[in-house]
């Protein structure tokens, strides 16, 4: 498809191919949606709705939605970011995010969302869930007190590695990643050269022996906050 | 004109928050020249002496005194600022918030593998104050007017908000400042 499609994202006028999402053309033109279940290497899920844009005035998901021609799409809006920031507030009430001792802490792309959007105060009531820990796997575990059911470990698992390790269980507020075994990770064929390893967003799918290596000062979004080298494209 | 005054406590924390208050260094003298310190364990003031422009909350909320003190704090100070993970979301002390108290209890009293407990005695004390049923965050206990997240907030974090607050500015932190570790 080589057709040209012209369009606006806040005003800026965006020129890119028929069958890109809003989001891929949004990243090309250097303007950043925020996003969260989002990952480059697997197919866009939509699930998160942190990259809920409006559309000729609808909110549709900017990582699955195709661009059209003449569309106006509206992404930095005070309504959006109070939009996106309840998400980020409801999830972080939801589990049990204990950055001070995460491993992930500095490198998590919630918590990177979080500083970007300048959350200071949390909004609502903790849940304080109970939640399980399966460290049974010699090279990797899984901290569901963390996990944002985000679905690219399930994505990753089935459709990059061919394992399936990883499938969601339960509805609602019960549910939860559940591991493909009798019992836990270890009973599974996971390895941690499996991409499913490597695209967890928090800190609820981590390699053992790995952890606190990079010094504070250093870490991804220490000093620049999450979307800031997709800006850095903007000419 | 008197300096406003300036009160903090330290509840279910470990004064992390106050040390890293004591970490703006040399910038303490011009922090003396413009405030007082009230009710404080920096000056060991136990009681409220006046109205405070502000209170600083390091904890959250693990028993009765620690209400007790944070309802005071409301009731004293005009602004509140809960001060450190802890307050905001209960931090190390709420991990046991999944936990019910009596096997947390249990556990430490009775039931650890260090424990020397012959007698099974659990502490009873009526000087003692009661364990609430889990750590509650600041904000759900008072109302809480600002929050500086971070295990502890960094001293130039605490040291922007209380210049910000003195002088009636927006608290507007810089990206760098806000940090949830």
């Amino acid at each position: 498809m080589s057709e040209q499609i012209t369009f606006t994202i806040d005003g800026v006028e965006i020129k890119d191919k028929a069958g890109q999402t809003i989001m891929q053309a949004a990243d090309e033109a250097g303007i950043y949606i925020p996003r969260l279940c989002r990952h480059p290497d697997l197919p866009p899920r939509g699930s998160c709705r942190v990259c809920t844009v409006f559309v000729n005035g609808k909110p549709q998901a900017a990582c699955t939605q195709p661009i059209a021609e003449g569309m106006t799409v509206e992404n930095d809006t005070p309504e959006l970011k109070e939009s996106r920031r309840n998400i980020i507030d409801m999830l972080f009430i939801e589990g049990n995010h204990f950055c001070m001792f995460c491993e992930k802490s500095g490198n998590c792309e919630l918590q990177a969302l979080a500083y970007r959007l300048g959350i200071l105060s949390p909004k609502y009531p903790y849940f304080f869930p109970k939640k399980d820990v399966d460290s049974t796997h010699p090279d990797i575990f899984l901290d569901l007190n963390r996990c944002i059911l985000c679905g690219r470990c399930v994505e990753a698992s089935r459709d990059v590695d061919h394992k399936g390790v990883f499938e969601f269980v339960g509805r609602g507020i019960e549910k939860k990643i559940a591991v493909n075994a009798e019992a836990d990770l270890k009973d599974t064929d996971f390895a941690a050269t499996d991409k499913a390893a490597d695209v967890c967003p928090v800190g609820a799918i981590n390699k053992k022996r790995t952890a606190f290596s990079t010094p504070i000062g250093k870490r991804l979004y220490d000093t620049k906050p999450i979307g800031s080298e997709i800006e850095e494209r903007k000419k | 004109m008197s300096k406003p005054k300036i009160a903090t406590t330290s509840l279910a924390g470990c004064f992390g928050c106050h040390m890293s208050l004591l970490d703006i260094d040399e910038r303490i003298l011009k922090l003396i020249e413009l405030v007082d310190f009230d009710k404080s364990p920096i000056d060991d003031i136990k009681e409220f002496t006046g109205r405070c422009a502000i209170g600083l909350i390091e904890g959250g909320c693990a028993n009765e005194d620690n209400v007790h003190v944070l309802q005071e704090f409301r009731k004293h100070c005009d602004i509140l600022v809960a001060v450190g993970d802890c307050a905001i979301m209960g931090d190390i002390p709420a991990m046991r918030n999944n936990i019910p108290l009596k096997e947390c209890l249990e556990e430490a009293y009775l039931n650890g593998p260090s424990i020397h407990n012959p007698e099974k005695v659990m502490p009873n004390d009526k000087e003692l104050p009661l364990c609430l049923d889990r750590v509650y965050p600041c904000h759900e206990v008072v109302k809480i007017d600002y929050s500086l997240p971070g295990c502890p907030p960094g001293a130039d974090t605490i040291w922007q908000a209380l210049v910000a607050l003195l002088n009636n500015k927006p608290l507007e932190l810089p990206y760098e400042l806000i940090k949830y570790d």
